[in-house]
């Protein structure tokens, strides 16, 4: 196994170099095509460390994403607390949040699971406009700062960096042997004594944390928060077309989606201006047909369980 | 009375949204994610032919059927039967599916957008009808009759007849239909048609009283699959019974409760049905 | 791989726009990042984008824009941001660093334009939001000095629509019950927020005040619910979708008040077109005044190029826009921003709506508030700073 040995964090630390200090070579318009990149290659190599081994995919993202971004313009615009503060609580609270949804979702498998987190993003996402609507009520939510596009670039590598880190140390750990036994039947997991239950649960808490943690540091770039916005459906299957698009047994194959989604979205967006959207669907049935196993081509075994 | 006969429409409406799907996913294995598309389609056809000559969209209802039939056995056949060929195994065809649907739905959305940009709005039948002690929209109420016309249709064909027998053996397993002689190919393409075809005519009467746009299609997909997932995979009355519960629960919370609080509770309760029951209302134990 | 990736593409893209650049006639180049597609596609192809076809063929049928001596004609560079704020900024940057566009024109929705603010501020482009409805203008400004705002405050809004119930009521045309509801997201709850302690202060009684969801696919409950409260007044700080959903449950209904109220899409043609004369004194965020010479002319103009009507609201505010862009132009001379900047800052424009001069937060307190349709115009009956407004009537039924 690859994972085992130290090459990828040898070979890691000249990329995340060069990385860092890109702001310092690229104009505003990489730095922003960048700082997209980090925010996806974040929150699908994440997505994928749970739902790559286990196989259950969750399309819960963008509630997630909203409860980080919310939560940070709720706590600067209504209780006037610093970002700072915002920044830690909001994860946290996303943390105990996927802990709870991780423990009454483990009887469900297959799409069952799948479509079961798309209704509860839903469910939260309504939720949290009503709880506003009549408890909160708003003047808007704003988070001002003075944090520069620069900065936030810096925080989403960071967390990239972390998500990459956790994911290495994941794959060496007893953790991530049993993920990946269970992801391959979770019966004979259970037989030999593998805490299933355990395993899924902390690592959709590790989903949801690096969610919310992305959406808190995004939220100064969109300055006024809406409900309806932040806890975006379409973010959560963004996120899932990215990694399958890239591969998800390996865990660079998410990044390797992102960037060539991001970039084959900005060549369209130039170059046909007023049909991006037709032409974004033209070059994905074109992938789907000619690039069939994703960029990694790992998907062949993807989804095994969504058997009905 | 009022909850109860709001309910029955607005559930009637669901089912129209989710029949189509049921049949794609369940029968043709087809996660597909362009089927809000599909539905906006036929509301883009019922509203543009009605503004522009002032023909009823019960007549484009049917031209939209048989377009949509004929369309989405096209699309099954160039597109989407290739993919069922090559795939190893249902886990794989569901990311293809996934993949490639997605871009059709952005391709939809793309030519509806360059057809009309704005909103889809225009008055059909938008009088008064007294029933049983309460006030309903005629459109709506047409709507619900042809939910009822659908659903009983579809049930019928599906328990009735040979080519029925055929879709609910592919349904069950396409495999073990292939070895007793169906043309599975033959009927997943069938069944994605008539789901189209549902869909498209779900969108026609839906614009009469849904104010729609050119993107608006991926809230009805995710209705949609909501409904198909709640009332189980591959069989016709646990979405119809599904669409039912979801238009009752959020016209009571609606009516007795906070209107602010529908479309959350609907939510909760798809939810809490998957918690006691985790392959929805009628769904088979997964094998 | 990354970095290679990225230069490799940079270099194809600058190339594209080189040769795209070469070709043209030394234009004036302005950058829009439009939904195309997406939540609020609908709502910016009825009052943005026509304005923009409309100004450009306008503008460059008298040869261009008058810089430096010469006439140079306009070019628009348009991108698709999905509704997505994130492709938003990423558009705004393309806009300033690779198209390096002379000058841009503001997005659609208050979340969009403060989302852009800071890259405008940034590479000093002058922001003219319109379609932008906030109540920290002052605050802003202070942050962004390159911000100006056209179209009124949220409390501006509010107290339009207090202001024209209490007219009525005072006229004793209705009582002084109002049922209230309102659209669960940002500038629904916002509204909703700021209108609850004005009706109070007003001597309203709000019987009943509810929201229900963005989405909602039966607002039957919701308008069966206030009927039940028997108000004299009905008021929804709503959505398009919604705003037409309302009216249309309200007709089926029977909801006989002597004052009805509906937010963003009121204005809109297609309100009109579809519901004809039934609303006939509807209330509606928005208005305008239909009989000054140069709305005539900017509405038989708009109609005549784009095929379409303009809406009643912020459709000629939003060409406001544009003329103010064109005159502080001009009135510069050359492609300044900074200059231009200024010139708006210090000058007085003569607009379409009027004459439009900022005040020293940039903002333009002279707007419309509140129209009313009345013989198939939606005729503004209250207003900020404007003082051409019309008396609103009672609502006389649905027919």
């Amino acid at each position: 196994m690859t994972q085992s040995n130290y090459l990828p964090l040898v070979l890691g630390v000249p990329v995340v170099g060069v990385a860092a200090v890109l702001p310092f070579l690229v104009d505003g318009y990489w730095l922003s095509v960048a700082v997209y990149v980090l925010m996806y290659t974040a929150l699908s190599t994440s997505w994928a460390l749970f739902s790559g081994p286990t196989r259950y995919i969750a399309l819960s993202t963008g509630a997630f994403f909203g409860v980080g971004g919310y939560l940070v313009g709720t706590g600067m615009s209504d209780y006037e607390q610093s970002y700072w503060t915002m920044l830690v609580i909001a994860p946290i609270v996303a943390t105990i949040l996927a802990a709870l949804i991780g423990l009454v979702t483990l009887r469900l498998s297959g799409v069952y699971f799948v479509i079961f987190t798309l209704g509860l993003a839903e469910m939260i996402r309504n939720l949290v406009s009503w709880v506003q609507n009549n408890f909160l009520g708003s003047r808007g939510l704003y988070v001002l700062t003075d944090l520069t596009e620069e900065h936030i670039y810096w925080m989403l590598l960071a967390i990239t960096v972390a998500v990459f880190l956790f994911g290495w140390l994941l794959g060496r750990s007893r953790l991530g042997f049993a993920l990946r036994i269970l992801g391959n039947d979770e019966q004979v997991a259970q037989h030999v004594g593998i805490d299933t239950a355990r395993a899924k649960v902390i690592l959709f808490m590790t989903t949801g944390f690096f969610a919310a943690l992305v959406g808190a540091v995004v939220a100064p770039r969109y300055y006024y928060i809406e409900p309806n916005v932040v806890f975006s459906p379409e973010l959560s299957f963004l996120v899932v077309i990215m990694a399958l698009l890239g591969g998800i047994h390996r865990l660079w194959g998410p990044l390797l989606g992102v960037i060539p989604f991001t970039l084959l979205w900005e060549v369209i967006t130039v170059y046909l201006p007023n049909a991006t959207t037709m032409a974004l669907g033209i070059a994905f049935l074109l992938i789907v047909y000619f690039i069939p196993h994703g960029v990694v081509g790992l998907a062949e075994k993807f989804l095994k369980r969504g058997e009905v | 009375m009022d909850i109860v006969i709001s309910g029955l429409l607005l559930g009637g409406s669901y089912a129209l949204i989710a029949m189509g799907l049921n049949l794609q996913y369940g029968v043709a294995r087809i996660m597909n994610l362009a089927n809000g598309e599909l539905l906006v389609l036929g509301a883009l056809a019922a509203f543009w032919v009605f503004t522009t000559t002032g023909m009823s969209p019960l007549v484009t209802l049917f031209a939209v059927a048989i377009l949509g039939f004929a369309g989405s056995w096209a699309v099954y056949r160039i597109f989407l039967a290739p993919l069922v060929r090559r795939s190893a195994n249902q886990g794989q065809l569901e990311v293809d599916s996934i993949l490639a649907t997605f871009g059709m739905s952005f391709f939809l959305v793309g030519v509806m957008v360059s057809i009309h940009s704005e909103y889809f709005t225009y008055s059909f039948l938008a009088s008064p009808v007294a029933l049983l002690g309460t006030t309903v929209a005629l459109n709506r109420l047409v709507a619900f009759c042809f939910a009822v016309l659908i659903g009983g249709g579809l049930y019928l064909w599906l328990n009735r007849t040979r080519a029925g027998l055929a879709v609910r053996a592919v349904a069950v397993s396409p495999e073990a239909a292939g070895l007793v002689g169906i043309n599975v190919d033959r009927v997943s393409a069938l069944a994605f048609a008539v789901g189209g075809m549902v869909t498209g005519v779900a969108g026609v009467l839906v614009s009469t009283f849904i104010t729609l746009d050119a993107s608006v299609g991926v809230i009805f997909t995710m209705k949609a699959l909501i409904i198909v997932i709640m009332g189980g995979v591959g069989d016709i009355r646990g979405s119809i019974i599904a669409a039912l519960i979801l238009g009752m629960v959020e016209s009571a919370v609606a009516t007795l409760i906070d209107p602010g609080l529908t479309l959350a509770s609907a939510y909760l309760i798809f939810l809490l049905i998957l918690l006691f029951r985790p392959q929805g209302l009628f769904g088979r134990r997964a094998a | 791989m990354k970095r290679r990736n990225f230069l490799a593409l940079a270099g194809l893209l600058t190339a594209g726009l080189m040769s795209t650049s070469a070709l043209a006639a030394d234009p004036i180049k302005f950058g829009v990042v439009s939904h195309l597609t997406g939540p609020l596609a609908g709502g910016e192809a009825v009052t943005h984008i026509p304005n923009i076809e409309l100004w450009v063929q306008q503008v460059n049928d008298r040869g261009g824009l008058s810089v430096g001596g010469e006439k140079r004609p306009i070019e628009i560079v348009t991108y698709d941001d999905k509704t997505n704020p994130a492709e938003h900024i990423k558009a705004v940057q393309r806009l300033a660093t690779q198209d390096k566009v002379d000058f841009m024109l503001s997005p659609y929705g208050t979340g969009f334009n403060l989302a852009a603010a800071p890259i405008y501020a940034k590479y000093n482009y002058p922001l003219i939001a319109v379609t932008s409805i906030t109540d920290e203008i002052e605050e802003l400004t202070e942050k962004f000095p390159n911000m100006f705002f056209t179209l009124g405050s949220t409390t501006g809004f509010v107290e339009g629509a207090v202001a024209t119930l209490a007219k009525l009521r005072d006229q004793g045309a209705i009582g002084n019950k109002v049922a209230m509801v309102n659209v669960a997201d940002a500038f629904g709850i916002e509204l909703a927020d700021a209108a609850r302690p004005k009706f109070v202060e007003a001597g309203f009684e709000i019987v009943y005040d509810k929201s229900y969801p963005l989405g909602t696919p039966d607002l039957s409950p919701v308008v069966k619910g206030a009927k039940a409260a028997s108000p004299d007044a009905f008021v929804a700080w709503s959505y398009p979708p919604d705003t037409f959903a309302l009216a249309e449950q309200s007709i089926i209904e029977d909801l006989d008040v002597g004052a009805y109220y509906s937010a963003v899409a009121t204005a809109f043609p297609a309100f009109s077109k579809k519901f004809g004369g039934k609303i006939e004194g509807v209330l509606g965020a928005g208005g305008i005044n239909p009989d000054t010479s140069a709305m005539k002319e900017y509405r038989s103009a708009h109609e005549e190029v784009t095929g379409k009507i303009p809406d009643y609201w912020a459709s000629a505010t939003y060409y406001a826009q544009l003329q103010i862009l064109e005159q502080a132009i001009e009135g510069v001379g050359e492609i300044d921003q900074a200059a231009v900047i200024d010139y708006i800052k210090a000058n007085e424009f003569d607009t379409v709506i009027g004459p439009v001069k900022f005040d020293k937060h940039n903002n333009s307190d002279r707007y419309w508030s509140v129209g009313q349709w009345r013989d198939g115009q939606f005729r503004a009956v209250a207003d900020t700073g404007m003082g051409d407004s019309a008396d609103p009537v009672a609502k006389e039924g649905w027919n």
